[in-house]
C-alpha cells in the first residue's frame, strides 16, 4: 500500500510540473500585461529542440539548455510581431501555436521513434532511503526542485523588488507607465521572452523526462491548461503551485482510472482535466472582486507610444 | 533671488502629422514663480508641457535650465534636472499601494530608502494626508492627485508643472491647494500652473503666457486682467456673453420623477445609492454638486437605464414609470443622456461621427429603415450637430478620436440637444474642455430648458452649477441633499454638503 501513495505522488509530480513552468512563465508576462497564448507552440518547439540535442548530444543539460533557447526564440517572434509591429495579441498568439505545432512536427520528424536517457532522479544517500519522505522530498529529478525555485523567485521578484514593482506597473497601466518614462516595449520583450523560456523549459521537460520520446503533439494541451492556470491563480505565484498540481492529479487520475478498467467510455476520462479547466475557470470568474484586485488591467492591449 | 530664469525655451516647434502642434514657441519661467499656461485645448499645452517633461521631443527649438541648454531626453532626465509633473489624467496604478505608486515615480533608488516614513512627513508637512498602505483604487481623486503632488515634492522640484490640477476638487480642497502651491513657491520652487478657470489663475498666478493654435499670442499679469480679458486673448475672439437670461417659466408638472431610488453598487468600490428622490419640472435645471465617487456614477446609470432602476414607479419620465426600461426605451419615452466620459461611453472612440450620431440619434430621428441604416439622413443629421455646434472637425467621416476633447464634447451634446427631449441628463458636461467650448456648452443647456426641457446638470464644478441652475442639490455618500434654489444657498454651504456632513435628506421632498 505504502508503495502505491509514492509511486501515485511520484507521477502526480511529473504530470505537473511542466505546468507550473510554463505557468510561471506566463504569469511573468501577462503581470506585464502581455497576453501570450501562444504556450501550446513554445513549449512544442522547446520539447523538440530539448529532444534532439539530447540524442544528438547524449546530454541532458544540453538538451535543456537548448529547450530554453528555442523557447525565447519562439517567444521572439510573437514580441516582434506585437510588440513592435502592434498586431494583435490574441491573434498572434493563436498563430504562433499553430506555427510550433507545426514547425515541432516537422523537425520531430527525423527523431520519431529514437529514446533518450530519463532526467535522472537525484539520490541523496540516507535522505532518499527514508521510506515514503525519502522518494517525495528528496528522489525527484532536479527540474522539480527548480520548478519551485523559481515560482519563489518569481514572487520574490514580483513583489520584493522594485524591478518587479515596475514590471507590474507597466501591467496595470502602460500609459501611465509610459508617462512616467519607464521603457514599456523593453519590458514586455523581456518579459515575453521569460515566458518563452519557461515554456521551452516545460517543452523540455515532457521531452526528457515525462517522456523519453518524441510524438507529434506530445504536449497535449498543457498549454493551454498553462494558460488557465495563470487564471486560476488570478495571478499570484504560489496559487499556480496550488493550481499545477491539482490539475497534474487530474491529469494522472484519468490514466489511472483507465487503468482500473472503470466502466466509464474512456474519452470522458481522458477529456477529465480539459473539462475541469472549464469549470475551475466558470468558478473563478464568479468571484469578479478577486480577479479585478489582480488582474493586470492592460492584460492584451496593444500599447502604441503617442509621439 | 537672480535674474536668470529658471527655464527659458525659445523657438519650440513640435509638428505632429496633420498639426502644427506648437510653432516657435518662447516661454520664460523666473525661479519662485507662480506661471500660467492659458489657452483652449489644442492650442498646444499639453504638447508644450511634454516637451519640457521629457515625453516628447521638440523639432525645433532650444531648451535653456538655469541657463544652461539642455536636451530633456526622457522623464528621468527631467526629474533629475528638477522638474516635477502632475498630471490631468493622473498616472497612477489602481491596483498598487500609495507608496508602490510614489516609488515608482522615484529614478533614484536612494530616494525610495525609507520612503514610508518620508511619505508621512512631507504629507503632514504640507497638509497632504495620505496613507501609503493604502490602494490607489480606494482613494478619491483629491486623495489621488495628493499621491502626485507627495511624489514630485519627495524630489524637491525646482519646478512643478500643473496640468489642470483642481478640476475635481471641491472649493476648500482648492483653497488648500493653492496655500500649498503658494507655499512651495515662497520656498524657491517654480510652478507652471495650466488651466481654463481663469478666476483660480488671477487669484493664484502672477504671469500668465497665452496660447492659441499652437502660439503664443500674449503675456500678461492674470491679477491686473479680468477673466473677461483672458478668455478673450485665448479664444481670439470677442466672448459671446453668456446669455444667463433665463427666459423661459417653468412648468408645474414635474418632467422627471425619482422616488426613493435605492441601489446597491455592484462595482466593487462603487457607492451605493440611497434613497434618492427628486423632481424636475419642464424648463428646470437642477444641480447635482459634490466630489467624484459619491454616488454620481451610480446616479447617472440609474437614470439612463444601464443600470435597472427596481420598481417601474422609481423612476417616471414625463409620467410614464421608466424605473423597469433600458436605455433605449427612455430614449424613446422622450429622455437623453449625456454620460461623464465622452470617450468611450458618450461616444465610440473608434467610430465616425456619423455613425455615433446614429447609435443615439437612431430612435427619436428615425435614421433606421427596415433595420437597415438610412446613411443620407444620418449623415445629415451628424452635418447639422456640427453645424450648429460648431465642431471642428473634417466632417461627418472622422473618427470621434480624432477630435479634441471640447469638440467631441459639443458634439456629443449637440447630438442630444437636437433630439429636443423632453428631460436631458447631463454629467460633467464641461470636464477637460476649454472656455470656448464651455460657454457654447452651456448656451445650448440654458436654451434647451428655455424651450421646456427639464434638466439634471449633474456636475463637480461648482462655478457651472452657480451659472446655470435653478435649484441645487448635493451628492455625498449615495445620498442627495434637499434641492434649494440657487439663490438661497452660497458656495460655501453646498462645499460642507459636499464634504458629506449630513443635511436631513428632504423628505417633504419626496412626499
Amino acid at each position: 500500500m505504502d508503495f502505491q501513495y509514492t509511486s501515485f505522488i511520484l507521477s502526480v509530480v511529473i504530470a505537473s510540473t511542466p505546468l507550473l513552468l510554463a505557468a510561471t512563465g506566463e504569469l511573468v508576462a501577462e503581470r506585464a500585461g502581455v497576453l501570450n497564448l501562444g504556450v501550446e507552440g513554445m513549449m512544442l518547439v522547446g520539447a523538440i529542440a530539448a529532444f534532439a540535442v539530447a540524442v544528438t548530444t547524449g546530454s541532458s543539460t544540453l538538451g535543456i539548455l537548448a529547450g530554453v533557447g528555442a523557447g525565447v526564440l519562439t517567444s521572439l517572434i510573437f514580441a516582434l510581431l506585437t510588440l513592435s509591429f502592434l498586431s494583435n495579441q490574441v491573434a498572434t498568439g493563436l498563430a504562433l501555436t499553430i506555427f510550433g505545432t507545426g514547425l515541432s512536427a516537422l523537425i520531430g520528424k527525423a527523431y520519431v521513434g529514437m529514446v533518450v536517457a530519463r532526467l535522472p532522479q537525484i539520490h541523496i544517500p540516507g535522505l532518499s532511503d527514508i521510506p515514503f519522505f525519502g522518494p517525495v522530498f528528496f528522489g525527484q529529478d532536479v527540474l522539480v526542485y527548480v520548478s519551485f525555485a523559481l515560482v519563489a523567485a518569481v514572487y520574490w521578484f514580483l513583489f520584493r523588488t522594485h524591478a518587479g514593482l515596475v514590471l507590474r506597473a507597466v501591467g496595470n497601466s502602460h500609459d501611465a507607465a509610459h508617462a512616467i518614462g519607464f521603457p514599456v516595449i523593453k519590458i514586455r520583450y523581456l518579459a515575453v521572452m521569460f515566458g518563452g523560456g519557461m515554456s521551452g523549459l516545460a517543452g523540455a521537460y515532457m521531452a526528457i523526462a515525462y517522456n523519453t520520446s518524441w510524438s507529434e503533439g506530445m504536449t497535449a494541451g498543457r498549454g493551454w491548461i498553462a494558460l488557465a492556470l495563470v487564471v486560476f491563480a488570478t495571478w499570484r505565484p504560489f496559487w499556480l503551485v496550488v493550481g499545477a498540481y491539482l490539475f497534474g492529479s487530474i491529469m494522472y487520475l484519468s490514466l489511472y482510472i483507465q487503468g482500473f478498467g472503470v466502466h466509464i467510455p474512456s474519452q470522458f476520462i481522458s477529456a477529465l482535466p480539459y473539462a475541469s479547466t472549464v469549470v475551475v475557470l466558470v468558478a473563478i470568474s464568479r468571484d469578479r472582486k478577486r480577479i479585478r484586485l489582480n488582474a493586470p488591467a492592460s492584460l492584451g492591449k496593444t500599447f502604441h507610444a503617442a509621439g | 533671488m537672480t535674474d536668470t530664469p529658471l527655464l527659458k525655451l525659445t523657438g519650440i516647434v513640435k509638428q505632429f502629422p496633420g498639426c502644427l502642434a506648437n510653432d516657435h514657441v518662447d516661454l520664460t519661467v523666473m525661479p519662485g514663480e507662480i506661471h500660467a499656461l492659458l489657452g483652449e485645448n489644442g492650442a498646444g499645452k499639453s504638447t508644450l508641457v511634454k516637451i519640457i517633461y521629457g515625453v516628447l521631443r521638440p523639432d525645433e527649438g532650444e531648451i535653456l535650465w538655469q541657463g544652461e541648454a539642455v536636451s530633456i531626453a526622457n522623464p528621468n532626465h527631467a526629474r533629475k534636472l528638477g522638474i516635477g509633473m502632475v498630471f490631468q489624467h493622473f498616472s497612477l496604478f489602481e491596483a498598487l499601494t500609495v507608496a508602490e505608486n510614489i516609488a515608482l515615480g522615484l529614478s533614484d533608488p536612494k530616494d525610495r530608502e525609507g520612503l514610508r516614513e518620508r511619505i508621512v512627513e512631507i504629507s503632514t508637512n504640507y497638509g497632504l494626508p495620505l496613507d501609503p498602505d493604502r490602494a490607489v483604487h480606494d482613494l478619491s481623486v483629491g486623495e489621488r492627485q495628493r499621491i502626485e503632488i507627495v511624489r514630485c515634492l519627495l524630489q524637491s522640484p525646482k519646478l512643478l508643472i500643473m496640468d489642470e490640477p483642481t478640476s475635481v476638487l471641491t472649493p476648500q480642497e482648492v483653497e488648500k491647494l493653492f496655500e500649498t502651491l503658494r507655499r512651495l513657491a515662497s520656498e524657491g520652487c517654480s510652478i507652471l500652473y495650466i488651466s481654463h478657470k481663469l478666476e483660480e489663475i488671477r487669484a493664484l498666478c502672477e504671469k500668465a503666457t497665452i496660447m492659441r493654435l499652437g502660439r503664443v499670442v500674449a503675456h500678461c499679469d492674470p491679477r491686473e486682467s479680468t477673466a473677461r480679458q483672458l478668455a478673450e486673448l485665448m479664444i481670439g475672439t470677442e466672448l459671446k456673453p453668456p446669455s444667463a437670461m433665463r427666459a423661459g417659466a417653468i412648468e408645474g408638472t414635474p418632467r422627471l420623477e425619482v422616488n426613493r431610488l435605492t441601489l446597491v453598487s455592484d462595482h466593487q468600490f462603487g457607492t451605493s445609492l440611497r434613497e434618492i428622490s427628486f423632481s424636475v419640472r419642464g424648463g428646470e435645471i437642477l444641480g447635482i454638486g459634490g466630489i467624484a465617487g459619491n454616488g454620481q456614477t451610480e446616479l447617472m446609470d440609474a437614470l439612463s437605464g444601464e443600470v435597472y432602476a427596481g420598481k417601474p414607479q422609481t423612476i417616471l419620465i414625463d409620467g410614464v414609470p421608466a424605473g423597469h426600461m433600458g436605455p433605449s426605451q427612455r430614449r424613446s419615452a422622450g429622455a437623453s443622456f449625456v454620460p461623464e466620459e465622452r470617450n468611450g461611453h458618450g461616444a465610440v472612440s473608434a467610430m465616425t461621427l456619423s455613425e455615433n450620431a446614429f447609435l443615439s440619434g437612431h430612435i427619436r430621428h428615425s435614421l433606421a429603415r427596415l433595420g437597415l441604416i438610412d446613411h443620407g439622413k444620418t449623415t445629415a443629421f451628424a452635418q447639422e450637430v456640427i453645424k450648429v455646434f460648431d465642431v471642428r472637425t473634417v466632417g461627418p467621416k472622422a473618427e470621434a478620436r480624432a477630435l479634441s476633447g471640447g469638440n467631441l464634447q459639443k458634439f456629443v451634446i449637440g447630438r442630444e440637444v437636437l433630439q429636443k427631449p423632453k428631460v436631458l441628463v447631463v454629467s460633467q458636461p464641461t470636464w477637460g474642455v476649454d472656455a470656448g467650448a464651455a460657454a457654447a456648452i452651456h448656451q445650448a443647456i440654458i436654451e434647451l430648458a428655455n424651450e421646456g426641457t427639464a434638466v439634471v446638470l449633474i456636475s463637480q464644478d461648482l462655478d457651472e452649477i452657480f451659472a446655470l441652475c435653478d435649484n441645487i442639490a448635493v451628492i455625498a455618500g449615495g445620498r442627495l441633499s434637499a434641492p434649494k434654489p440657487v439663490s438661497a444657498t452660497s458656495v460655501s454651504e453646498i462645499g460642507i454638503l459636499m464634504g458629506g456632513i449630513s443635511d436631513p435628506v428632504g423628505d417633504s421632498h419626496a412626499a
